[in-house]
């Protein structure tokens, strides 16, 4: 089963709503939240995939109903609690809060401008060598689900599992978010793009020579009987 | 004892006994909050509320500089913006070299034009043409090329497009006001992993004694996601 974020080929969602270029906010407080999450992210306590996991475990009630900064938000609630930087109690405000061992590590502003720019490449020394190459069919796996973990973190959307495939090209050897997400090392992969057919994906494709393509790691893939 | 404890809820689990209310406080599962204890919920629920107070909490605990919050804002509020990303879509429509370059290897081209960093750390560039229209869409979460574009738009982070992009790629340009030639072939990149695509869309007729400015304003943040068509003179 997937998870609420999952929502790949929904229907009923209704419209999509343009919008002016200059727009970059739509409260006051979202930009903060979008801060509060990158400074709180660079003290190095979680990685991206724990922290897309964190969002995803939002009960579908909250995901559906929070705004997109209010998932970041409960995201970063869930974070700093699981991984002991705040706890239940200071997050409650029922206690003083203490001066974290951490503190020497916060963000500075003459910090920002490097720690933006040098990101987080996911790139490693290819160690598992590439079993597919360009124009290789294939299939995804079946579950769209961790396969170590029961309702783990994975990248392999729902409206993709079980289909039949093509190889496009290979990225490179990138840490794989099933295991990065859960504490199981980088267990790095080859990573693909993969095309899928509309017509291998939906029951009324929309143009019968129109496709989607998936960034796959090699784990979500066999190859096509 | 707890092992013959989770093994008999395991056997419970099978008839489907442990959904009710008290299982989550019991056996924790290994990584859900049931909704009333997510974190979260100790928080005000008005959202402007709960980041104040989330920023006050991690100041007192000296985890934050807010001088640092006011710096990032400013980095993707004034800094960093769909300009770079026309940008590199004007060289590649001005110089067959760059053309080249960019789409063998996106991240070290636009690099060297100094555009790397959180959330563009592996680009690839992918070229609208007469047969093929390419479309950027992340249906998991919001996955965007940020160095490139700046941070995404409103609708792209809606559960909208991020449900309809790639069904129904044409019923979502069409909203754009976009309507395709009927032989073009649609490609809707899902941005599964942590590569991040930006689309060249195709260089307007009538544009050949441009400069790289003028040829600049015809390219808009949508064209370079996709969902929209280069702007015509």
């Amino acid at each position: 089963m997937s998870r609420v974020h999952d929502m790949g080929g929904r229907f009923g969602d209704g419209p999509v709503v343009p919008e002016a270029e200059d727009v970059r906010f739509h409260a006051d407080w979202h930009p903060r939240a979008l801060a509060l999450t990158l400074a709180s992210g660079s003290l190095g306590q979680w990685n991206l995939d724990t922290s897309r996991h964190a969002r995803e475990r939002l009960s579908p009630k909250d995901y559906s109903r929070f705004s997109y900064y209010e998932k970041w938000m409960g995201g970063l609630a869930t974070l700093l609690v699981d991984s002991g930087t705040v706890s239940r109690a200071e997050l409650a405000g029922t206690v003083p809060p203490e001066r974290s061992p951490l503190a020497d590590r916060a963000l500075k502003a003459d910090q920002v401008a490097a720690v933006l720019a040098k990101g987080g490449p996911v790139d490693r020394p290819g160690t598992i060598a590439a079993c597919f190459a360009p124009g290789d069919l294939v299939v995804a796996r079946r579950f769209a689900e961790n396969e170590k973990i029961d309702g783990g973190h994975t990248r392999l959307p729902s409206y993709a599992a079980g289909a039949r495939g093509r190889i496009l090209r290979l990225h490179g050897t990138h840490i794989l978010p099933d295991a990065h997400a859960h504490g199981l090392g980088e267990a790095p992969e080859p990573l693909y793009a993969v095309a899928f057919a509309a017509s291998q994906l939906w029951a009324h494709p929309e143009h019968p020579r129109d496709e989607v393509v998936l960034d796959m790691w090699q784990s979500y893939l066999t190859p096509a009987a | 004892m707890r092992v013959k404890i989770l093994a008999a809820f395991k056997r419970l689990a099978h008839f489907g006994w442990t959904s009710g209310p008290g299982w989550c406080t019991l056996f924790p599962m290994p990584h859900d909050h049931s909704d009333h204890d997510d974190p979260h919920a100790l928080l005000p629920s008005d959202p402007a509320l709960r980041v104040k107070a989330l920023e006050t909490l991690l100041v007192q605990k000296g985890l934050i500089d807010p001088a640092a919050l006011d710096e990032i804002i400013d980095t993707y509020e004034n800094k960093i913006g769909p300009r770079n990303g026309a940008r590199v879509v004007v060289k590649a429509w001005t110089d067959p070299g760059f053309r080249a370059a960019l789409l063998e290897d996106a991240t070290a081209v636009v690099a060297d034009l100094g555009y790397y960093g959180r959330q563009g750390e592996h680009m690839v560039a992918v070229e609208n043409t007469d047969e093929l229209h390419n479309m950027v869409v992340c249906t998991l979460c919001s996955c965007y090329p940020w160095p490139l574009l700046g941070i995404p738009p409103g609708w792209y982070k809606s559960d909208a497009y991020r449900a309809r992009a790639v069904r129904e790629p044409r019923k979502v340009l069409a909203e754009f006001g976009v309507t395709l030639p009927e032989h073009r072939a649609v490609r809707v990149w899902d941005s599964t992993a942590e590569m991040r695509y930006l689309v060249i869309p195709q260089r307007p007729e009538g544009t050949e004694g441009m400069d790289e400015e003028a040829l600049m304003g015809l390219v808009s943040r949508d064209s370079m996601i996709g969902t929209a068509l280069a702007g015509t003179p």
